[in-house]
């Protein structure tokens, strides 16, 4: 796709905006519909159009597949380990009540820890699968 | 009448889609039907109410799987040759299925009343929590980060787990490449 | 017309049911591996419209609390689902990368032509 003008300025007016979007979604979670798992995929999503269009290389500049992959178990780790601090605190496994004093607000720290796992399993497994089909696409 | 009509319409729209994809032969045609697929039921969840769903079932459903898909045919080629069996068979276990599961769905509480089992349960005490601001007001992040966090633990592994799949089973080396003229010899289809 | 309400108020379950079953029809009778498992999208996405439905309260809006509104729907359901659209993305990838070798194996991905080689050797 070299000399397609349209798709590659195109590509580069929408793709800030599609980013800014996965990161409002993760952080707007608590009050609107979004969280994790869908920011994850919509900064994928934005991963994936700047590979489809400028290619493989360019892709693997601004996320190189080396963290990607590394991202991977780094979420679910920080997924489980959010729930340990609580357990040497008279709570059980995964309650937030130990993020703070305020109920609500312990909580809201809690979910957000969680949920930053997520959106970082989602974000790096999406584009890690599509590296994998691409690579085997090129031989 | 309780369901809407747009509803209605939106769903005799999934099912004509699905027919199309029955129907469809060339696979590229299969994926970008599913991908209408999948906006129509995003559609459709945005009206029973699941917005959160919605908004997954558009990113995922027609972003992602839809790019993964055509990663593949891209891979294997696009064209689904007629299959030899006969297709008697299936159509003939596809109705009786269908029958049997239209006749189980006779007992169910009707569309959109308060008082079904369903509302009966936990999701009282879960929305309960978010009015008392005890919780985030969005009550699906509430109860997916905070009351049902174990499930949501799981389903994360889940999703590594696969993605590490996906990885063992492409990083590899190719072994078509070696095996050229042994395979070229017996001649594929 | 009163005679027709109950099929009306179902009208969501018959529809998830036709794709249910066009799902099993398409696993079943097509042996291309590619639009078996794009059958298997069709069940899996009718059995999440089957657990939305019913979460669905006619007079209540989406659950997010807001002083304005007193009725919401079930956000249980909603919760399942949200978790099950993302993780089945990851195992259909599973399943693609499956097919992709396979193909590099056996040059196809007609299920017949490969039960027909197997018969050969």
């Amino acid at each position: 796709m070299k000399f397609d003008l349209i798709l590659r300025v195109g590509t580069k007016m929408i793709l800030p905006f599609i980013l800014l979007f996965a990161i409002y979604v993760h952080f707007h979670g608590d009050y609107g519909p979004g969280g994790g798992f869908q920011a994850g995929v919509i900064l994928a999503a934005g991963i994936i159009l700047y590979a489809m269009v400028f290619g493989l290389d360019a892709a693997r500049r601004i996320a190189p597949q080396g963290l990607v992959e590394l991202l991977v178990p780094t979420g679910v780790a920080v997924f489980a380990a959010a729930g340990l601090p609580g357990m040497f605190k008279d709570f059980r496994y995964l309650d937030y009540g130990v993020y703070g004093h305020d109920f609500l607000h312990a909580h809201e720290w809690g979910i957000l820890i969680v949920e930053t796992g997520v959106i970082i399993t989602v974000f790096s497994t999406m584009v890690a699968i599509f590296y994998a089909f691409a690579d085997r696409g090129r031989g | 009448m309780t369901i809407s009509l747009i509803q209605m319409a939106l769903l005799t729209m999934l099912a004509a889609v699905t027919v199309a994809i029955i129907r469809q032969r060339n696979l590229f045609g299969v994926v970008i039907l599913a991908g209408i697929y999948s906006f129509l039921m995003a559609s459709v969840m945005i009206l029973i109410d699941a917005v959160d769903v919605a908004m997954t079932e558009a990113s995922v459903g027609a972003g992602i799987s839809t790019v993964v898909l055509l990663a593949t045919i891209a891979l294997t080629g696009s064209k689904e040759y007629p299959s030899v069996r006969r297709s008697l068979v299936p159509l003939f276990v596809a109705a009786v299925t269908g029958g049997a599961l239209i006749w189980g769905t006779f007992p169910l509480p009707r569309f959109g009343v308060q008082e079904s089992a369903i509302h009966m349960h936990v999701a009282p005490e879960y929305l309960q929590h978010s009015k008392d601001h005890k919780m985030p007001p969005n009550v699906v992040t509430a109860v997916l980060g905070d009351f049902r966090g174990y499930d949501t633990l799981g389903e994360t592994t889940v999703i590594f787990t696969a993605g590490i799949g996906v990885m063992l089973l492409l990083r590899g080396r190719r072994r078509r490449l070696k095996e050229n003229g042994k395979s070229a010899g017996k001649g594929t289809a | 017309m009163s005679q027709l309400t109950p099929l009306i108020d179902h009208f969501n379950y018959f529809t998830t049911i036709f794709l249910m079953v066009a799902g099993l029809y398409i696993v079943i009778a097509r042996g291309n591996m590619i639009k078996k498992l794009v059958g298997l999208g069709l069940f899996q996405t009718s059995v999440y419209l089957l657990y939305l439905t019913p979460g669905k309260i006619v007079e209540g809006t989406a659950p997010i609390i807001d002083p304005r509104f007193q009725v919401y729907s079930n956000p249980l359901p909603h919760v399942l689902i949200l978790t099950a659209i993302v993780v089945g993305v990851a195992t259909l990838a599973l399943g693609l990368a499956l097919v992709v070798r396979i193909s590099e194996e056996y040059g196809t991905i007609e299920e017949d032509e490969i039960f027909a080689r197997g018969e050969d050797e």
